[in-house]
């Protein structure tokens, strides 16, 4: 067996294990944290159901990024629905017969690949052009969005320029799945593309991509709106009392 | 005093380009010893202030999922970055909400991070440094606490809540501010923020009696102390006496004679703001919502209704369950506890209540929403209600009233400035330069519609609006109460047949 193979199963192992271990983390400290008081934001639901809707409103559609930007929105949100669909697409190289809806979604994921670098070069013009986002950008925040852009890039490369042996690929992600070290290609750009993926697992929890658990966290969004109603009493609170 | 520019009103409102450092300056007086030492403080800055901030910091972490969550889930996006009245009105970037919560973050980052321990300069960490704090101590009395950075953020990342945190490290560590702290001792210990004892609170609303009688031909009251009430009246203690305020309390007082309840005022609990949740400290904030529940069982009243102030229906309708319930002594056919606006609408919905609105035709109205009752709050038992509930009240009670532009309103609405625990002379000049937005969006209707007034349900808004009003070129009167135009048209069912003339009915 190659050092080829070897060291790239090691590197998604270890990227696996650092991306579940770290988010399942901070999930268990997001869920455990108590949130005292009442806080949702105006337009607050009045019922759990309300707090769904509302939920799925932001997560699906951006709406309170939509009142606050136009331009940051579209972009965000054509990177973030370009990256759904192009992830969705590469559920194929994890599945030795590939789900039917999966095959469907193949031509769509293809080109969403151009929504999602659009969006991250929007995103990375915007960081740069705007005296404001430019102000609050440290290097890690252009550092993000360029490691995106080059994911993107490199597999768009791959998809519409130079093609990689994608059977193999494949057998190399089934391998894993069952621990055992499959061939990998050689091929320079692929090789980049799966480093740079590993790197993006390993840094996602540690980052400020923790947004992505965040949002379902954020007291502001996920409360319903009835104080009066139903007294809310965090456990340290209650000692208090005593 | 007036050592600064007043900012220019302009046609429409543009975003304004970063001038770094412009409001460094600005710091409000720092609390004295004794001021500090009653509220359980330390009096000054400790020794080891750097290792106690970081250990405040991490109880505040660890009891408030909010300050968690939003420091790790920033991800600088910009969304934020225009919307602040103080950034719009001072051109500060550290007056951005992100900026202004990066103070904190940057910190959190640097020692509670794994990047920023090993990559401090990649990921924007800093060092905790004198220069740090100071910038703290600016910065988070630059903030009103009026959320509107929340609404826009993608996830809801409220800079309240951090600057709440950071004014509680502040004050763990010995940098306390002078306005809230003083205030809240006060409140603590006499019952309402102005230090009025009881004596001087029964003067003042014997005066008001007396006053309204001559006025209207009717005893209207305005009881103290009374027990066995029905009703328990938790008001701002700038009702007692500030202007325009105590014409929306005088339409209180009208709307209870007109109701046929009994009401009482406490002297224990004179006070509806709660300035505990200005320096985040959920201990203050209970002690003083304990007093309101402990005059309500000695009073043995059957309901609560809190008067016309915004962060104090926050600390009402949000919290005051939590801090100080149950409240199941009381009436559980009305909601606890509940705001004047509320139980004058639904008199109005009942037909209770005859109007002339003739009485108010000299003004055309619009509404100022203040911040704490249209983001934090509710009014009604319907989403909105906060919205629709006060602008009912003016419709009934007056012929001309026009709404502010939509992105100046609703849940989209400016914070007056004075806000969150700054309305203070120390801090005019932002106070002054907050109120941008607002003024301009208020000068928008006055030119195009005509509007003459600007009513108000918020003591800090009544408050600021009569000081800042003038820099702008309004009248210091163009503010007045909503229940103030409830008072003005209300007929008042046992008034003299028409020996009343209509002068000193407009003098009031």
């Amino acid at each position: 067996m190659s050092a080829l193979p070897v060291t790239y199963a090691i590197l998604f192992y270890a990227a696996t294990l650092l991306l579940v271990v770290g988010l399942v983390r901070k999930i268990v400290l997001y869920a455990r944290t108590p949130a005292p008081l009442k806080i949702p934001t105006t337009p607050a639901p009045v019922s759990r159901s309300g707090v769904v809707l509302r939920m799925v409103h932001e997560v699906v559609l951006f709406t309170s990024l939509f009142k606050a930007t136009k331009w940051t929105w579209l972009f965000g949100w054509l990177f973030h629905f370009g990256l759904l669909l192009v992830l969705l697409r590469h559920l194929r190289y994890f599945q030795a017969e590939t789900w039917f809806w999966v095959d469907l979604i193949q031509p769509f994921g293809k080109y969403a690949s151009y929504a999602m670098v659009i969006g991250l070069l929007g995103l990375f013009a915007r960081r740069i052009f705007v005296d404001r986002v430019r102000y609050i950008s440290a290097p890690s925040d252009y550092l993000m969005l360029l490691l995106l852009i080059a994911i993107g890039a490199s597999g768009m490369l791959m998809t519409f320029v130079t093609h990689t042996d994608i059977v193999m690929v494949k057998g190399f992600f089934l391998g894993l799945l069952r621990f055992s070290i499959e061939p990998l290609p050689s091929d320079l750009l692929l090789l980049t593309h799966l480093t740079l993926v590993a790197l993006l697992m390993i840094i996602f929890p540690i980052s400020k991509l923790l947004h992505a658990p965040g949002v379902f966290f954020s007291p502001s969004r996920n409360q319903v709106d009835n104080p009066r109603e139903k007294r809310h009493l965090a456990p340290w609170a209650a000692e208090l009392e005593k | 005093m007036a050592d600064f520019e007043t900012p220019e009103l302009r046609e429409y409102p543009i975003i304004p380009k970063l001038k770094e450092g412009v409001m460094a300056h600005s710091k409000p007086y720092v609390a004295k010893v004794q001021f500090q030492e009653a509220l359980g403080f330390p009096g000054e800055l400790v020794d080891n202030w750097e290792e106690k901030a970081l250990e405040k910091l991490d109880d505040l972490r660890g009891r408030y999922r909010s300050l968690q969550v939003y420091l790790d889930s920033c991800v600088k996006c910009g969304a934020c970055t225009d919307k602040c009245h103080y950034y719009l009105g001072t051109s500060d970037p550290k007056n951005m909400p992100v900026a202004r919560q990066d103070l904190l973050r940057q910190v959190y980052r640097r020692y509670r991070t794994f990047a920023g321990k090993y990559f401090p300069r990649l990921v924007g960490a800093k060092d905790l440094t004198r220069d740090v704090l100071d910038d703290w101590y600016s910065y988070f009395h630059q903030c009103s606490q009026c959320r509107r950075c929340s609404v826009f953020c993608p996830y809801g990342i409220d800079t309240a809540e951090i600057s709440m945190a950071a004014r509680e490290i502040m004050d763990t560590i010995g940098v306390g501010q002078k306005y809230c702290n003083e205030i809240i001792g006060k409140a603590a210990t006499i019952g309402n923020n102005l230090g009025l004892p009881e004596p001087a609170l029964a003067d003042t609303l014997e005066g008001l009696e007396e006053e309204v009688e001559e006025d209207t031909g009717v005893p209207v009251k305005f009881p103290l102390d009374q027990k066995g009430s029905e009703i328990l009246l938790v008001t701002p203690s700038a009702d007692f006496f500030a202007e325009p305020h105590v014409d929306g309390l005088i339409g209180y007082a009208k709307v209870f004679h007109e109701a046929g309840v009994s009401w009482t005022m406490s002297s224990y609990a004179s006070e509806a703001a709660n300035f505990g949740m200005f320096i985040g400290s959920y201990e203050n904030m209970r002690s003083l919502s304990l007093r309101i529940r402990k005059a309500a069982e000695d009073l043995g009243v059957k309901r609560i209704v809190f008067g016309e102030c915004g962060h104090a229906w926050r600390v009402a309708y949000s919290f005051l369950n939590t801090l100080a319930g149950p409240f199941d002594f009381l009436d559980p056919n009305y909601p606890v506890p509940q705001h004047i606006c509320e139980f004058t609408y639904d008199l109005i919905q009942k037909d209770k209540l005859k109007f002339d609105k003739s009485e108010n035709d000299h003004m055309t109205l619009t509404f100022h929403d203040s911040c704490n009752v249209a983001r934090a709050s509710r009014m009604g038992d319907k989403a909105g209600g906060q919205f629709d509930i006060p602008r009912a009240i003016i419709r009934a009670a007056c012929n001309n009233f026009v709404d502010m532009p939509a992105d100046a309103i609703g849940e989209a609405t400016f914070c007056c400035g004075g806000g969150g625990g700054l309305l203070t002379d120390d801090l005019m000049e932002l106070r002054v330069k907050g109120a941008q937005p607002r003024m301009e969006a208020y000068k928008r209707v006055v030119e195009d519609n005509g509007v003459t007034n600007v009513a108000a349900i918020c003591a800090i808004c009544k408050s600021q609006f009569t000081k800042v009003l003038p820099y702008y070129g309004f009248g210091m009167t163009d503010i007045v109460s909503v229940h103030q135009l409830v008072s003005e048209a209300l007929v008042l069912s046992d008034a003299p047949s028409d020996d009343n003339d209509s002068d000193t009915e407009a003098e009031a």
